[in-house]
């Protein structure tokens, strides 16, 4: 049996090419689709600031315990001080990823990173 | 034996339709049994008949199969007029409009596996149009792009190879 190869002609090819190349053009869409847009701090459950990801910016929130401190770099965001006893918010550190949260139980506050998709972090048909 | 007065009498165009109509819908069957990552993702088996039938029968004839298809594969797997039937008919009108183009290509250049490739991006298209205006109206949908062309590449390059295969098989015994 000879190659299916053959059943290619050359305008198939061109067709392929083509159609191959606007399906990689295609691909860069799936991968900004989730990308982090904006920092959101709650308040028990009440937003209390929307900070951009794009802009560097520091900000101090009022908590339950005293003042936290959040910082916001170009792609990040972080808890970067809290009164709370035991931290764990701010050793969490930095936070790029859409839906993803950072909690001060003791302050009553939480950070959380919003992509464009923030509705839905699954889909079922 | 007609009762009631009325008597249809098929012709061989009509039997020549029904037959290979079986075929596509035996295989949209058989597909439809394929368990596919991404819902809406189909190999689209059928569509090897429809490129057979077009090129041995013409674009009226691959019209006939193709919406027969459509509505009698729809009611086996117990989705027609569910939106999937919509979507199924969106994605074979839109096909079967790129293929009346596509087959006016020079045949010396282009073979079955152009058409199959057009046919299966104009399937994702037409699909998808219906879907954002009607189904989905949230550009949201668009995310699944690329999961759709890269599968209409895959399946279409597929199904124009074996669309190709199975005309040369035919060509070599009415030879």
């Amino acid at each position: 049996m000879k190659s299916s190869l053959r059943f290619i002609k050359p305008g198939d090819w061109a067709v392929l090419l083509l159609l191959a190349a606007a399906t990689a053009a295609m691909a860069p869409v799936v991968f900004k689709g989730g990308a982090a847009e904006k920092a959101v701090v709650r308040r028990d459950g009440v937003v209390v600031a929307e900070l951009p990801l794009t802009r560097a910016a520091r900000i101090e929130v009022p908590g339950a315990l005293g003042t936290s401190v959040i910082e916001v770099q170009p792609g990040r965001a972080r808890v970067a001080a809290d009164p709370g006893p035991r931290q764990y918010c701010v050793r969490q550190g930095w936070l790029s990823q859409p839906n993803a949260i950072a909690i001060c139980a003791p302050s009553h506050l939480s950070l959380s990173i919003a992509g464009r998709a923030s509705s839905h972090d699954s889909l079922s048909y | 034996m007609s009762a009631n007065g009325i008597e249809l009498v098929p012709t061989a165009d009509d039997h020549r339709i029904a037959r290979y109509a079986a075929a596509a819908i035996a295989l949209s069957v058989v597909e439809a049994a394929i368990p596919m990552p991404l819902p809406g993702v189909k190999p689209g088996l059928a569509n090897i008949i429809i490129l057979v039938v077009l090129a041995r029968y013409g674009w009226r004839d691959a019209v006939w199969v193709s919406l027969l298809r459509v509505v009698a594969g729809s009611l086996l797997l117990g989705q027609f007029l569910a939106p999937g039937f919509f979507l199924s008919l969106a994605g074979a009108l839109a096909s079967l409009a790129a293929l009346g183009l596509a087959m006016h290509l020079p045949a010396r250049l282009f073979g079955p596996v152009s058409q199959s490739l057009i046919a299966a991006f104009a399937h994702i298209a037409g699909q998808l149009a219906v879907a954002r205006l009607w189904l989905v109206p949230h550009d949201g949908l668009f995310y699944l792009l690329p999961f759709f062309a890269a599968a209409a590449l895959l399946f279409g390059l597929a199904n124009g190879l074996a669309a190709a295969k199975l005309l040369e098989d035919a060509g070599r015994i009415h030879r």
